[in-house]
């Protein structure tokens, strides 16, 4: 009987071929090697690119690394960036949701004429304005899920469908201004504290010191019940690296306004929703239904309401990103949302590492994408090129990233992971 | 040495006189099938001989016609999946439905996580999940891997720990070593072992006569949908468990076998 096998074996004995990871510090190194030899890239090409672009747009120009630059370009990424988050979740599941552009329309236009026109509470036309968003994505979720309508077609639909109705909420006039000093005008304009240094200051090192915290809090217990845990010496590197981003980001940021309203809500949003994708079963069920329907249904996951509600999550989030839009512009017309905006949300998604074949990706990826993005808009502005030139770079840019997360996603298969 | 079936009076799973149609298929008529904890019991037949169909009844994917199924002695309707799951039936299929995505303590708990203050609790369930791998000497490189990263037997041990997290009484695995080689399936073959050692209820879906002879106590053959036999495995000759498959002593298999034995004169 082959039962005389495993009493031979009491420990489980260490299989030659597996990846052991060292200890310490060493371990951290090699463990980075091997994941860029197999194609686990991570959040390093977008890094990387980051710095490239900004040394380049810094020696073309000389302007692109001043504070007000740069705290310029923390006011632009909100609105698009916010986009971006609902476009991960929907990437997760592996679909695609082209309708957000619009959405962001409809939602600035019913904020706008609500607040400005029909004198309706600021805070009540903004928060039927996301409830208005919501609605719509429930409505594709449904199509989606209950009929089995692909989303792309359904996504498509809405675009053309809301874009009609953000003009019809907007009627002749088109515009609807923001309230001077309002709620909609502060979202991305203020700065906390009327631009007190201190306020910086306070949120970039409590931001660091939550992160170390959590980081050590997890270590304790990971090792308390007698799991490998990461090596101090990695935490040390990791808070060092974050802590000096951060200082570096204050400091900027002191020299200009201080510190931006619409970066700390983005900032926000990121770290709330990448803590419930990562941390709670509905992220959990989220990932499952992106890796794989059959495993996650037979799993007991009701798939249809997971579906419906990540298309109400990116549906939510693209309304809320048309108000920060709406206040960067001062105003809600028919262009808000039309144009590139949705290309670049998409974009960004997938420049920060988000897959476009569902399962991999997390909410950080739309701040480091749309980063990118912004760094090259506004650089090519600086340099004056003119926008037909930008729309074809800002292309190639998509391109290259799709291109990685295939490669990356081949090379992960050759070796065999993803 | 195989220890002795601790077969402990009432069975766990008994199904008496189950049919199920499909439009005008009998796939199953008047079916009859015991399990006793601490039994493995191999579910043989031909390709459409009705075990997928069987067993799909067990774990409530198809509700049955007619006919009973009675858990630990008392009648009990099986309708929905989580009917079965309730009663403490886990079911591994071929195609063992694993999220590629998530790592391996993703997926064993992936349905039932474990939770601190409202998320996940990690650290609980990658414990219990080296603790579960451990009883059963599974051997993985790690439990933080995702499940794409592993081999075919390893997925398979993997789906089968799955099975067990929830406690089940009755495991059905479904042609657990299909696909695997010789080491993986003699890795299955241990652990479907483990699962008799721990008091479960196994039934085991195969087409290989070897792995039934090495592991089942009890082997219950389908022919056409209907009962053609039960035999305990010691003391019954792969001929005869051949013959009640095929339905008649005078067969391929068996003109075969005597062809090979008239030439070998």
């Amino acid at each position: 009987m082959s039962t005389s096998q495993t009493t031979e074996a009491p420990a489980p004995a260490i299989d030659p071929r597996l990846m052991i990871r060292e200890e310490g510090f060493a371990g951290y190194l090699g463990e980075f090697k091997r994941k860029m030899k197999t194609g686990e890239l991570g959040s390093v090409p977008v890094v990387l690119g980051l710095v490239l672009i900004a040394a380049i747009f810094q020696g073309l120009t000389g302007d692109f690394l001043n504070a007000d630059n740069l705290t310029n370009i923390t006011l632009w990424i909100a609105g698009p960036g916010l986009i971006a988050v609902g476009i991960v979740f929907v990437l997760l599941l592996g679909e695609i949701d082209l309708s957000l552009g619009s959405i962001a329309g409809v939602s600035a236009a019913i904020a706008g004429v609500l607040s400005a026109r029909s004198g309706v509470n600021e805070w009540l036309s903004i928060l039927i304005a996301l409830a208005a968003g919501v609605a719509m994505g429930a409505l594709h979720g449904f199509f989606f899920a209950k009929i089995g309508v692909p989303a792309f077609v359904v996504t498509l639909a809405g675009l053309l469908a809301w874009s009609g109705l953000q003009q019809f909420v907007l009627g002749d006039k088109g515009t609807a201004n923001v309230l001077n000093n309002g709620v909609i005008a502060d979202l991305d304009h203020y700065f906390i504290g009327e631009g007190d240094i201190a306020a910086t200051w306070i949120f970039a090192l409590a931001g660091v010191g939550l992160f170390l915290a959590g980081q050590l809090l997890d270590r304790r217990r990971r090792t308390a019940a007698g799991l490998p845990a990461r090596p101090v010496s990695e935490i040390a590197l990791r808070t060092g690296v974050i802590g000096l981003i951060a200082i570096a980001a204050a400091y900027t940021l002191n020299q200009s306004q201080g510190l931006p309203l619409p970066l700390v809500i983005f900032l926000g949003i990121v770290v709330i929703t990448d803590f419930v994708l990562r941390r709670t079963s509905y992220g959990r069920q989220i990932f499952a239904v992106g890796g794989g329907i059959e495993a996650a249904r037979r799993a007991g996951i009701n798939v249809a309401w997971v579906r419906i509600s990540v298309f109400m999550i990116s549906a939510g989030m693209a309304a809320l990103g048309g108000l920060f839009i709406m206040s960067q512009q001062g105003s809600a017309d028919k262009a808000l949302g039309s144009g590139n905006v949705l290309m670049n949300s998409i974009a960004a998604a997938v420049i920060g590492g988000t897959s476009l074949f569902g399962g991999r990706g997390k909410t950080w990826s739309a701040l480091l994408g749309i980063l990118v993005i912004q760094s090259i808009i506004t650089g090519l502005d600086l340099v004056h090129v003119n926008q037909s030139i930008q729309y074809m770079i800002t292309g190639a840019v998509l391109l290259a990233a799709v291109v990685l997360d295939s490669v990356s996603r081949r090379t992960q298969k050759s070796s065999g992971r993803g | 040495m195989k220890e002795m079936v601790h077969v402990t009076g009432a069975p766990v799973l008994a199904l008496r006189g189950v049919s199920k149609r499909f439009g005008a298929v009998q796939a199953l008529t008047d079916v009859h099938l015991e399990v006793h904890a601490g039994e493995v019991v191999a579910l043989v037949g031909d390709n459409g001989a009705g075990k997928s169909t069987l067993v799909k009844t067990i774990a409530g994917v198809h509700p049955i016609d007619e006919g009973v199924i009675e858990w630990e002695g008392r009648e009990v309707r099986i309708n929905r999946p989580q009917d079965a799951q309730g009663l403490g039936v886990a079911t591994v299929y071929q195609d063992l439905a694993l999220c590629d995505n998530l790592d391996v303590v993703g997926n064993l708990f992936l349905g039932r996580e474990l939770k601190k203050f409202g998320t996940l609790d990690e650290v609980g369930m990658e414990k219990r999940a080296k603790e579960l791998l451990d009883t059963l000497s599974i051997r993985i490189p790690s439990v933080r891997i995702p499940i794409a990263a592993l081999s075919g037997g390893q997925r398979q041990v993997v789906a089968i720990a799955r099975a067990l997290v929830g406690d089940p009484k009755i495991v059905i695995l479904d042609e657990p070593t299909a696909a695997l080689g010789v080491e993986q399936t003699a890795q299955v073959l241990d652990l479907v072992e483990r699962l008799r050692e721990r008091g479960l209820g196994v039934i085991l879906i195969s087409h290989n006569m070897a792995d039934v002879k090495a592991v089942a106590d009890t082997v219950a053959v389908l022919r056409l949908g209907r009962n053609n036999g039960s035999f305990p495995v010691a003391g019954t000759t792969h001929e005869e468990i051949i013959s009640a498959i095929t339905g008649a002593t005078e067969n391929a298999v068996t003109r075969r076998q005597a062809r090979i034995a008239e030439e070998a004169k």
